[in-house]
């Protein structure tokens, strides 16, 4: 236990120094989320109907951002390999990884939503139920992505390639936040059902992805 | 402790490396293994690490820990140092000690070991090649493990380093331990040899 706490720490401390991806993340999803006033128009009952979906979007681009180099960075400089010998399943450091992706890059772009949501006209209500479908939702496109990210170290320079794997694998989680988000705003559909879901697919996520990426991994390893 | 290979075959990329290789070394003692470039060392050493696995043959550590593979009781240190630039000297070494587990000594003892001791706040990044190197040396020593698989461990060391590394091997040997090393430098210590053949 104490060598997963160990890895969950190390992998925060990184993402939060100079150079780290914690602040990159959120940076991402201010700009994407500024930029989409712009494009659309200064329609205020159009920019607060979008709101939910744009916030998603801007989430959802902002995790994937910094998750090609998951497994590469450990990879590139021979962690990896000390990982895979260790004593610690490798699954179980898989998990660890992504936790520690997830509070580093993934709960700031949920801290961030509420600020965001005024730039895009929506309520109180409304920015908090996007803030809560994001909490239930992230979680499931760090373990998601995390199959892709390992997948990357095994085909080299596959940072481009892992937005491409991963996307169609994050369908069903936008689809089921944006739904649960807007049922919480303006109905005719019960929060519960799509909210319920989502927390489907993040508890699904949690099996799946350590044992495919651990798996992808002993694979790839050359 | 008796660390054995039988009738190792090693494909990568679809290309033999080598085949029919017999190794045996026992507890205390050191075997280098020598040959020309691509002949196979750095596979070998990853092969016994677990991080290759053979396309025929066996891996064995008899008189070790029965429910520990061999890659659970080896340290490796290859040619990447696996430090990060962002974390301090004294973070690095820690989180190795405390992720890999097991029997552990003192993080600074350590770091005075291969008078690291000085730089302990300094993020690794401004570390020269040779002082990474010794860092990496410092995790031997943080967690005890009876196999070391060393691959050109005296690079980059200057002559004090290689000393102390010398002494460091020893004292390892002494303790019983197995240490396999690929190298194109002698080592400074009593050991067998094991030569690869160049690529067919």
């Amino acid at each position: 236990m104490s060598a997963l706490a160990a890895l969950i720490r190390r992998d925060i401390r990184i993402a939060l120094r100079v150079g780290g991806g914690a602040l990159i993340g959120v940076l991402f999803f201010l700009t994407v989320t500024v930029l989409m006033p712009f494009a659309v128009g200064p329609d205020l009952a159009l920019l607060s109907r979008l709101g939910p979906a744009i916030l998603w979007l801007g989430a959802l681009l902002a995790s994937l951002l910094t998750l090609d180099r998951l497994f590469t960075a450990d990879h590139d400089d021979g962690s990896l390999d000390l990982v895979v010998m260790s004593r610690t399943p490798l699954e179980l450091a898989c998990a660890a990884k992504a936790l520690a992706h997830w509070l580093a890059a993934g709960l700031p772009l949920i801290i961030a939503t509420p600020a965001l949501g005024l730039l895009l006209n929506l309520d109180g209500t409304a920015t908090l139920a996007v803030a809560l479908t994001l909490l239930a939702g992230t979680p499931a496109l760090t373990f998601t992505g995390m199959i892709g990210a390992a997948l990357a170290v095994t085909l080299h320079r596959g940072g481009l390639l892992l937005a491409v794997l991963v996307l169609p694998l994050s369908i069903p989680v936008l689809i089921f936040g944006v739904a649960a988000s807007q049922a919480a705003i303006s109905g005719p559909l019960s929060f519960g059902t799509p909210f319920s879901i989502l927390c489907a697919l993040s508890l699904v996520s949690f099996v799946l992805g350590p044992f495919a990426a651990a798996a992808s991994l002993r694979h790839g390893l050359d | 402790m008796r660390l054995s290979g039988r009738n190792l075959r090693c494909v990568r990329g679809g290309r033999e490396v080598f085949s029919a290789l017999d190794f045996s070394v026992s507890s205390g003692e050191a075997l280098t293994v020598l040959g020309p470039n691509g002949s196979g060392k750095t596979s070998l050493l990853r092969l016994i690490a677990g991080l290759l696995v053979p396309a025929d043959g066996a891996i064995a550590l008899n008189g070790g820990e029965a429910e520990l593979s061999v890659s659970e009781q080896a340290h490796y240190l290859g040619h990447r140092d696996a430090l990060k630039p962002a974390l301090s000297v004294l973070e690095n070494l820690s989180f190795w000690r405390d992720f890999l587990g097991g029997e552990m000594q003192d993080a600074r003892q350590c770091l005075a070991a291969v008078a690291l001791d000085h730089a302990t706040d300094l993020p690794a990044a401004y570390l020269s090649a040779g002082q990474r190197r010794r860092l990496s040396i410092a995790r031997l020593l943080a967690v005890r493990r009876p196999v070391w698989l060393l691959d050109e461990p005296t690079s980059a060391l200057d002559a004090a380093g290689q000393e102390l590394f010398v002494g460091l091997m020893r004292q390892h040997l002494g303790r019983g331990g197995i240490i396999i090393a690929a190298t194109h430098l002698p080592l400074g210590i009593e050991a067998g040899e094991l030569r690869m053949r160049g690529p067919a």
